[in-house]
């Protein structure tokens, strides 16, 4: 018996104020992933090979890398905005929580190095 | 993690099974009993209703277990007629009204639980206390800052009370409330689709003046954002309203604010 009353544990810490832009940004990431992911799709079901070496030299191209930079990014930001929401929903231990959270900001964070360097050690 | 099954004393057992001596037209309910006062585990009972003796609509049939067959069976129940809420309740699986929910739209045996996901304080009796809570802070009633004349009434266009149209008739029976998984897993900060909606109806209302201040405290990550348009709600409204639009309409008005 905690002698709270349902007021006291409904008002909580009060409102955070925000939470819009997360929402939004998940929207926003999904709308850009629609041509994006039509592009990615099409570009390798319509190359002549499938090859290391084609591939490559596709991305070589200033076009299609850029596509590809903008592609992979958006896919890793729309998942990590996605995961954060999985986490908020199923796990309750703060500790586990914050832990969690925190993975997924540093993973998105390196997957977008990664994107990037590959990128650029490609058309280099 | 979120608890995915139910905790070793709220396993539901067999129980009991009570034939209609002499019945020809023959119903069975299957009912989940539970009394804080034994000990026990949840169980369900199940009762054959002579359908020949019984009103037509499951409330009915509730009705007769307790006045002719077991009268310690618990349940609220009032209107008897869809306006109270009482007797909102999970039948066949689905949250709605006994009142309203004919015995000829039911299962062969049909399946009756408390809402889901609450508390039980006895049988089909759930603790709303926390929902009526969260429904007391949004505080639903209308605030101004403005006089009003003291001799006038403040004045609504035909077309303004139109936009509370599918609002007002929220009876608050907590069908919706309880159908929504993600009320289930955050409960306690979530507001839930009946609190929205009764937050809308506030915020559609063209007399209400406190619209900043209320899309201002609902803007959180749990309070609105919880929702995932998952529909549950829309789908099990006895009355037919839709609060997943509701919850929309709110999340619209939050991006309005941000100059969207």
């Amino acid at each position: 018996m905690q002698y709270r009353t349902e007021t006291k544990r409904v008002k909580g810490l009060g409102t955070a104020k925000h939470g819009f832009s997360h929402w939004w940004m998940q929207r926003l990431s999904a709308v850009l992933m629609i041509p994006l992911g039509i592009w990615f799709v099409v570009s390798l079901m319509t190359m002549e090979s499938l090859s290391p070496d084609a591939l490559m030299q596709w991305l070589h191209n200033p076009i299609p890398a850029l596509l590809m930079a903008l592609w992979t990014i958006t896919v890793v930001y729309h998942a990590s905005l996605g995961l954060q929401v999985i986490i908020e929903d199923y796990v309750y231990g703060k500790a586990m929580a914050l832990t969690l959270l925190t993975l997924i900001k540093f993973a998105m964070f390196a997957m977008v190095v990664a994107t990037f360097f590959s990128l650029f050690k490609l058309v280099s | 993690m979120a608890e995915f099954s139910l905790p070793k004393n709220s396993k539901i057992t067999k129980g009991k099974y009570v034939k209609a001596e002499g019945a020809t037209n023959v119903r069975k309910l299957k009912v989940y009993r539970w009394n804080p006062d034994t000990g026990e585990n949840p169980r369900t009972d199940t009762y054959e209703i002579d359908m020949d003796s019984c009103g037509p609509m499951v409330l009915d049939a509730l009705n007769k277990v307790k006045n002719e067959i077991d009268t310690t069976l618990t349940y609220r129940r009032s209107c008897r007629e869809g306006i109270c809420g009482s007797c909102a309740m999970n039948i066949d699986g689905t949250n709605t009204l006994a009142c309203t929910k004919s015995m000829k739209d039911c299962n062969d045996t049909v399946a009756i639980y408390p809402l889901p996901h609450m508390d039980v304080i006895k049988d089909l009796v759930p603790d709303l206390t926390h929902f009526y809570a969260q429904y007391a802070s949004v505080q639903p009633w209308m605030q101004t800052d403005s006089v009003p004349l003291p001799d006038a009434e403040r004045l609504q266009s035909i077309e303004d009370r139109e936009k509370l149209d599918g609002l007002y008739e929220c009876i608050l029976c907590a069908c919706c409330q309880t159908s929504c998984p993600s009320y289930w897993w955050n409960g306690d900060r979530y507001l839930g689709p009946a609190v929205l909606l009764q937050s809308y109806r506030f915020l559609a209302d063209s007399r209400d003046e406190y619209t900043g201040e209320r899309l201002e405290d609902l803007e959180d990550p749990f309070k609105v954002f919880r929702c995932h348009t998952i529909m549950n709600c829309t789908n099990t409204c006895p009355k037919g309203l839709n609060p997943g639009k509701a919850i929309a309409e709110i999340k619209k008005l939050i991006a309005e604010r941000h100059a969207l």
